[in-house]
């Protein structure tokens, strides 16, 4: 029996190895589905909370064509979730035991969404930086080795270029406009900037699962790999802007081929991983609230559901 | 769990006229109508799509992967039946 087992991870193994996607009914270990399930799921509930932070400026757009497009990313981000929730159910799970899991506070969310969007200039910086964050981190989930979870990324990638583009825009705006408003570009960069680099997660050295993810393709780059190619490109974009980084130690290193930059505040991160962010609690709570103020929808459709199918019977008869 | 969740559907599209329904997603529906609803919104926001079938994925069966070997390699030894196996003479036409 045991060497069955063995022989199994091996074949399982050369599969990843080759590049040939595993697919939901194919056999895989326990700890692959395990470690998918999480950060599937995961990232799903990214999307879903992620739609709170830029909801709040909906009602508040500077003008209708603003208001459309910012409807459409939230949109777009409930979609996400849906492609990545249903990704996760073949795996095994169901979506009332994944929002059970994130409404309990078992399951995490992308620590950047306990940040609170206190500006207009917010909504470009959250499009421009964050989802450039998550576009860096997707990318490469394109061609992870759980073929549904990759084909989910493709289509989310898709959609997520005119999220950055229309964040950018905003702050290109702003920073051509009167001065007080490339001050509120400005403090909205100071804002966002650190807490968007911890979006890669913690540095390779304190990341103990990278080595086993990689090995199975899962991720193709490491936290630290991914938050130096996001430093290299947003810089230069901040300069176009006529931005500062706020990072005193930010400096481009010649032999690097790349920026140096300051250490990351890791005692804050955890802190809010830990769920004492500014915002935890209200976003746990929204979500919950919403939940529960479903429930009548979702039950009075189940029970319309029922009608119909027992009136078509009868009709049948 | 308490309240049981709505069933499961598999969704497909049919990008443009003449071609055919591709699977691309599933989703949570009570019903049929639903179904097709939130398809359209989730599947089709950058038009990708004229037409959706969905089918409730419990109707779906699938060959099981432990037996693609013997299912499937029957087709690997019969390179006859592709018209590349037969040389045609330089001076045949139209074949
Ligand atoms: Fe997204
Ligand atoms: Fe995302
Ligand atoms: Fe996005």
């Amino acid at each position: 029996m045991e060497t069955v087992e063995i022989n199994l991870e091996e074949q399982f193994q050369a599969r990843i190895d080759a590049d040939i996607s595993i697919e939901p009914k194919d056999w895989m270990p326990d700890a692959y589905r395990k470690t998918l399930v999480r950060q599937i799921s995961q990232h799903a509930h990214s999307e879903l909370v992620g739609m709170l932070p830029e909801g709040n400026w909906i009602t508040r757009a500077p003008s209708l064509k603003r208001k459309s497009i910012l409807l459409s990313k939230v949109q777009d981000e409930a979609g996400h979730g849906l492609y990545l929730y249903s990704a996760a159910e073949t795996l095994g799970t169901s979506r009332d035991q994944m929002l059970a899991d994130l409404h309990s506070g078992k399951a995490k969310y992308s620590s950047i969404f306990n940040y609170p969007t206190l500006s207009w200039a917010d909504m470009g910086t959250v499009g421009w930086l964050v989802d450039g964050a998550a576009i860096l981190n997707q990318v490469p989930l394109c061609r992870t080795s759980y073929g549904p979870y990759a084909r989910a990324m493709v289509r989310v990638c898709k959609e997520e270029s005119f999220h950055q583009r229309q964040g950018f825009e905003i702050m290109q705006t702003l920073c051509e406009g009167a001065p007080v408003q490339k001050e509120m570009a400005q403090e909205a960069l100071n804002r966002w900037w650190w807490p968007t680099l911890m979006m890669f997660g913690p540095a390779d050295a304190d990341s103990p699962n990278t080595a086993q993810s990689m090995n199975w393709r899962i991720k193709r780059f490491t936290n630290d790999e991914l938050r130096q190619k996001f430093v290299d490109m947003m810089v230069p974009q901040a300069e176009f802007l006529g931005l500062t980084v706020p990072d005193p130690e930010l400096q481009w290193n010649e032999t690097k081929k790349g920026y140096d930059f300051g250490g990351v505040n890791w005692e804050e991160f955890w802190n809010v991983v830990k769920g004492n962010g500014m915002c935890n609690k209200d976003r746990l709570g929204a979500r919950v609230k919403a939940h529960e103020e479903g429930a009548w929808v979702r039950e009075a459709a189940s029970a319309h559901a029922k009608k119909r199918a027992r009136k078509m019977a009868t009709q049948a008869a | 769990m308490t309240q049981s969740e709505w069933p499961l559907w598999e969704v497909f599209i049919r990008s443009k006229q003449g071609l055919d329904h591709k699977h691309v997603g599933s989703l949570h529906a009570a019903d049929a109508t639903m179904a097709i609803q939130n398809a359209r919104d989730v599947y089709t926001r950058r038009q990708e799509g004229i037409s959706i079938w969905v089918v409730e994925s419990t109707h779906v069966h699938a060959s099981n992967p432990d037996d693609a070997e013997a299912f499937f390699d029957p087709a690997n030894d019969k390179v006859y039946r592709h018209p590349t196996f037969y040389d045609v003479p330089d001076s045949i036409k139209h074949m």
